[in-house]
């Protein structure tokens, strides 16, 4: 119990320090702009394939039960309402935390176990600041871009299910589908994907960056950086969702 | 006894050094991991221009002494002195200043994976040196690969260097910077006797041409006769002999006799 509370402790310290660190100069843009790469690029073709499906098969699975009350035409309002409020975001922030946790993860703890970080250290420079800042700022900021855009792709799935079934326009369907999407919807999804990426950062960054026990523990740091961020994930979910219930 | 180790190996370049000037102060230096105990009330001064061989068995203690002079590592008790600036009372800004003087050489050369030679040489080099040109950071990096003798390999990746590559890439990363005390963790470990022997040369050669003052962190008798001014034998967290190699193993002591002659065997 008390290591547990103390580990809570130090992703507490983990936590202040990145924000104590991002307002400070020296910047590391680079090294931003190449995490945004890293995360946002690199993630488009798995972003789009399982956004499609996720909008293809769910309104595919959707329609029988509407069918039975000859609703159908409900089914772009319904998909947009179930992507920009949950799937979007959920979705996105569950792979990036698999695909992109998982290496920030084992790409620290492996420079943690051969002294990189502490060459970085002696040689003047912080690697906080190079390694963890840029990474926790890139996933914080492009998990909304990944999620918006997960979003529309579910969105175009659902519309080729559409319109297989109903032959309904594309503008149609766009219109149908935001009719009942509102601005506390968007900017829920924005604001859940910013705390979702900023959770799979921190997570793989702090496991990373203390990784210890060598190799074992480069393995270890990547599947706790995934496991522990999943979880927090979906705690956070529960939480947001009450929260703007509230306000609904 | 130390007569046994070839001539050929004895550091033949007379080292220039300033005994009125201590780069390095150790004083009751006590480090624990734990319940295991592992510097025991260790001083020690280093001269400027002076090379320091600290020798000792794996786990004597060797490495957790040179990650406490470079600030890595905090002594439980005693106090350090670099450059005349005690470690323990400098602030983030302050220790940073202070290590940019200082290169330190990893045991595993520490190279970064992700990138290549030349963005490892570039790094700490910008980042401490914010107003250089392009220019000027090109050709500090040519001249440092120059030093080490590794100009060809500026374009490649740390995974497509061999062993001893590996170190000279790390000591050119330290070089950059023109610091005035060098420190080496295990700088011929895992290599094979001759690229051994080219590391010593670079280590002798670092000291005559960028004036450093240096703590090299061995267990190998070649090594530590190749390149040391002063040697001092670790056991057990305490200091046991300090003075030239020749010094330090003309003893009876039966601790350094059977290191003596283990790392004699295994060398021949």
């Amino acid at each position: 119990m008390k290591v547990f509370f103390l580990r809570i402790y130090d992703i507490y310290q983990f936590s202040l320090r990145f924000w104590k660190e991002v307002f400070l100069p020296p910047y590391e843009y680079k090294e931003v702009f190449n995490q945004f790469y890293e995360v946002g690029i690199r993630s488009l073709s798995i972003i789009t394939l399982t956004g499609f499906i996720t909008g293809l098969v769910f309104t595919k699975q959707s329609r029988s039960s509407l069918a039975e009350f000859g609703a159908t035409s409900w089914l772009p309002s319904l998909m947009a309402i179930a992507l920009l409020r949950a799937l979007a975001p959920l979705v996105t922030a569950l792979i990036i935390a698999g695909k992109v946790g998982s290496n920030i993860g084992a790409e620290l703890g492996s420079m943690r176990v051969t002294e990189q970080i502490e060459a970085m250290e002696v040689s003047s420079t912080n690697p906080f600041k190079f390694l963890v800042v840029s990474r926790v700022l890139a996933t914080t900021f492009i998990v909304p871009l990944l999620a918006i855009y997960m979003g529309f792709v579910g969105l175009l799935g659902a519309f080729v299910n559409v319109y297989n079934n109903e032959q309904t326009s594309f503008t149609s369907f766009f219109q149908e589908a935001f009719m009942r999407i509102t601005f506390l919807d968007l900017f829920t999804l924005v604001l859940k994907s910013a705390i979702y990426g900023y959770t799979i950062g921190m997570t793989g960054c702090f496991n990373g960056y203390y990784a210890d026990q060598g190799t074992v523990g480069v393995g270890r740091a990547a599947n706790t950086a995934v496991v522990v961020s999943m979880f927090v994930i979906f705690i956070e979910e529960m939480l947001i969702v009450t929260l703007i219930n509230n306000y609904r | 006894m130390a007569n046994d180790t070839s001539e050929k190996y004895h550091k033949h370049s007379p080292a220039n050094i300033d005994r009125n000037n201590v780069v390095v102060s150790l004083r009751n230096i006590k480090k624990a991991f734990g319940s295991l105990e592992v510097l025991k009330g260790i001083d020690l001064d280093i001269f400027a221009g002076e090379n320091v061989v600290v020798l000792g068995r794996s786990g004597s203690g060797k490495s957790v002494l040179i990650k406490i002079i470079a600030g890595l590592l905090r002594p439980d008790e005693g106090t350090v002195q670099v450059l005349g600036k005690e470690i323990d009372q400098l602030d983030v800004h302050e220790l940073q200043e202070l290590r940019s003087k200082i290169g330190f050489s990893f045991q595993g050369s520490a190279l970064y994976d992700g990138m290549n030679v030349r963005s490892n040489l570039e790094f700490p080099l910008v980042r401490n040196k914010r107003n250089l040109s392009s220019q000027e950071v090109q050709k500090a990096i040519e001249k440092v690969l120059d030093d080490v003798g590794l100009s060809q390999t500026i374009n490649q990746m740390p995974a497509e260097l061999s062993g001893g590559q590996k170190k000279r890439i790390g000591i050119a990363r330290t070089l950059i910077l023109q610091p005035e005390i060098m420190l080496y963790d295990e700088p011929t470990a895992g290599l094979d006797p001759l690229t051994s022997e080219e590391i010593n040369d670079l280590i002798n050669e670092v000291q005559q041409q960028y004036k450093t003052s240096a703590v090299i962190i061995t267990h190998d008798l070649t090594c530590a006769k190749s390149t040391g001014d002063r040697v001092v034998m670790l056991s057990e967290g305490r200091f046991l002999r300090e003075g030239s190699f020749e010094k330090v193993f003309d003893t009876d002591d039966p601790v350094i006799k059977k290191f003596y002659n283990y790392n004699f065997i295994s060398d021949s």
